[in-house]
């Protein structure tokens, strides 16, 4: 086990200093950060005078040390816009998202799970076809739009919803519920599919077969032993899920003026505030990575045959 | 049995492949085909489909400017309502200065209504299907070609060159695809041509990964070893007999992520940062109004919404369907 830790352990370090470069060479391939910074003011000189400020006049390998030296001590530079170090307005913003991100979860799997588990029961019927539609709609329908139809609906028409903003008190579930619907409607598709999926896989066991053959009554064998194994890559999603509606939110964040760290994505791209934008993309990269990790790790433990695998 | 199967040139011809493509549709499902064919058809022939110009503001007739402006010629009014909408509500006169109660109707000429600027609104989602469809298309094949050759070479060659790619598509994966694609526009800057490029960029690792897998069987399987004993050249191995066999996963997987990149491309164009203003992309057409929507107009975006849902629904329904058609051990899946 602790030789699998470090093997996996130094795997991801490698995915982690990778993905700094990817972002670091992208960057550098697609444009000229000091173009995005200076479009209004747009003169050479100026540019020029940005470059020097922002160091982008250096060659590029010392750029590159010095980007991944600062990254060490989780320096990620100073916001173009606000002057303050954007670790520091990160991490500020980062609650309101997460909690964004918990409810989204909870709601894509209390609309998710039932949904699939039905579909793959009832297989071929009239419910798994309602299963097949839901998933289809969730995966089709862009989340800003499922927003917008949610405040034309509930603010403007009939009034009974705030439209934006998150409220004062933590648990301020009405300014909470409409972002969240619409956070996790896209992701319930997701998880009615791998539901229905996972259940049918379990569901043509022999185990099963034995637990039905026993005489058990039916909401024994699905509760007990059909739900419980088919739970293991259900909940493998929706952890992921989790982690990516956090940082995913964005367009929703904009659409109901929420004030997470998808909405400071889009400050720091509208005000050109390059620092801003890297940071936040390279923290939602870092934190997939070690909940990849993470979920190595737990497989490995429940799973002995994967930790003795080469 | 590569070598033994027959060259192209005494294969039967054209007219199979008709009977093939017509028992093809016919199988296909009917509602998601039935959609693509008239959105690709409008977008094919939007100049002469589309009622009005694109760009231009619909001029109002004599009646209209006599009722708002009290004038016979007027520049053009804001916003309309679609054919069956009715709006009333208080305007300052530009050229009186007085308050004066107006009701818009609508008109059967801007079908749909026509957005802030005048412009009708139909006309534009008839150009914008070519925007959503040259773009998500162009750009997942791109991705296709570069992602397929990349996993072929990991797969087949073996050794450093998967060590090497392999992780790097992997690093690739981390990034969700949404955050990765804002990163790269807001610094390439909105245009349409960035935009298949950023597409491009984004989502070649997931075909990489996949057609690795898919040549890692191959690469076991007899006809590839034979070929190999036989002398045939690596170049030729690649393009003759791993390629043919890959396809069918590739085709099912162009048509899945075809549908994430029309959402991609909506969101970019929704946050200002794929496709630039005048042009009418169905995600811009939605942010554009984001401000008409508390006023109660929800028919300026609630449009475009619809036609990015019908685009990406057929395609992922299409997705779906041929992936069951193609790999018959998926049927109940």
């Amino acid at each position: 086990m602790g030789r699998f830790i470090v093997t996996r352990g130094f795997q991801s370090l490698i995915t982690l200093w990778l993905l700094v470069t990817i972002i670091f060479v992208a960057v550098r391939i697609t444009g000229d950060p000091a173009d995005m910074m200076a479009e209004s003011r747009g003169d050479e000189a100026y540019k020029a005078q940005l470059r020097k400020n922002w160091g982008l006049d250096q060659p590029l390998h010392i750029q590159y040390a010095k980007y991944i030296f600062n990254l060490l001590q989780g320096d990620m530079g100073h916001s173009f816009e606000k002057s303050l170090a954007v670790r520091d307005i990160y991490l500020a913003r980062l609650p309101n998202s997460i909690k964004l991100g918990i409810a989204g979860f909870l709601i894509s799997i209390v609309l998710g799970i039932p949904l699939g588990m039905l579909s793959a029961m009832k297989v071929n019927t009239q419910w798994d076809n309602l299963g097949k539609i839901f998933a289809l709609l969730g995966l089709s329908v862009p989340n800003f739009f499922v927003g917008l139809l949610l405040i034309i609906l509930f603010a403007v028409g009939l009034g009974w919803l705030p439209a934006i903003g998150k409220g004062d008190s933590f648990f301020d579930w009405q300014h909470l519920i409409m972002p969240a619907f619409s956070l996790g409607w896209y992701f319930s598709g997701s998880m009615v599919r791998i539901t229905r999926s996972s259940m049918l896989d379990v569901l043509g066991t022999e185990y099963i077969k034995l637990a039905r053959l026993k005489g058990l009554p039916e909401w024994v064998v699905m509760a007990k032993h059909a739900l419980k194994n088919a739970m293991i890559p259900v909940l493998t999603l929706a952890g992921l899920n989790l982690v990516i509606m956090v940082n995913v939110a964005i367009a929703i964040e904009v659409v109901f003026n929420w004030p997470g760290v998808g909405q400071l994505l889009f400050d720091g791209m509208s005000n050109r505030d390059f620092p801003m934008v890297q940071g936040i993309v390279l923290m939602s990269g870092v934190m997939i990575v070690i909940l990849n990790f993470g979920i190595d790790i737990l497989y490995a433990y429940v799973d002995p045959r994967i930790r003795l695998a080469k | 049995m590569a070598i033994l199967a027959p060259e192209a040139s005494s294969r039967p011809t054209v007219s199979l492949v008709g009977v093939y493509t017509w028992r093809f549709l016919r199988e296909a499902p009917k509602i998601p085909l039935t959609i693509l064919t008239v959105l690709v058809v409008l977008a094919v022939f939007a100049p002469w489909i589309a009622p009005h110009d694109k760009l231009k503001p619909v001029k109002p007739s004599a009646e209209d400017c006599i009722a708002w402006f009290g004038i016979e010629k007027c520049p053009y009014i804001d916003d309309r309502p679609p054919f069956w909408g009715k709006e009333v509500r208080t305007v300052s006169n530009p050229l009186g200065g007085i308050q004066r109660i107006k009701v818009k109707e609508g008109r059967f000429n801007v079908v749909l209504g026509t957005d802030y600027l005048g412009r009708d609104i139909l006309s534009r989602l008839i150009y914008g299907a070519r925007i959503s469809l040259m773009v998500a298309l162009t750009g997942t094949l791109a991705a296709g070609v570069i992602g397929t050759a990349l996993g072929i070479l990991a797969g087949y060659l073996g050794g450093w060159w998967d060590h090497i790619i392999m992780r790097i598509t992997d690093a690739w994966l981390t990034l969700p695809t949404l955050v990765f694609a804002i990163l790269l526009s807001s610094i390439a800057g909105p245009s349409i041509k960035n935009v298949i490029i950023i597409l491009a960029v984004v989502f070649w690792s997931r075909y990489a990964r996949l057609v690795r897998g898919e040549v890692l069987a191959l690469r076991e399987r007899d006809f590839i070893k034979l070929s190999e004993v036989t002398g045939v050249s690596t170049f030729r191995i690649i393009f003759r007999h791993l390629l043919p066999n890959v396809m069918n996963t590739v085709m099912v997987f162009f048509t899945l992520i075809v549908g994430v990149s029309i959402i991609i491309e909506a969101n970019l164009s929704f946050l200002g940062v794929g496709v630039p203003p005048p042009e009418p992309a169905w995600g811009l057409m939605i942010s554009q109004e984001r401000e008409s929507l508390m006023e109660g107009k929800w028919w300026l975006a609630v449009f475009p919404g619809i036609c990015i849902a019908l685009l990406v629904l057929s395609a992922n329904m299409f997705g779906d369907w041929l992936r069951v058609k193609l790999d018959p051990q998926l049927k109940n899946r």
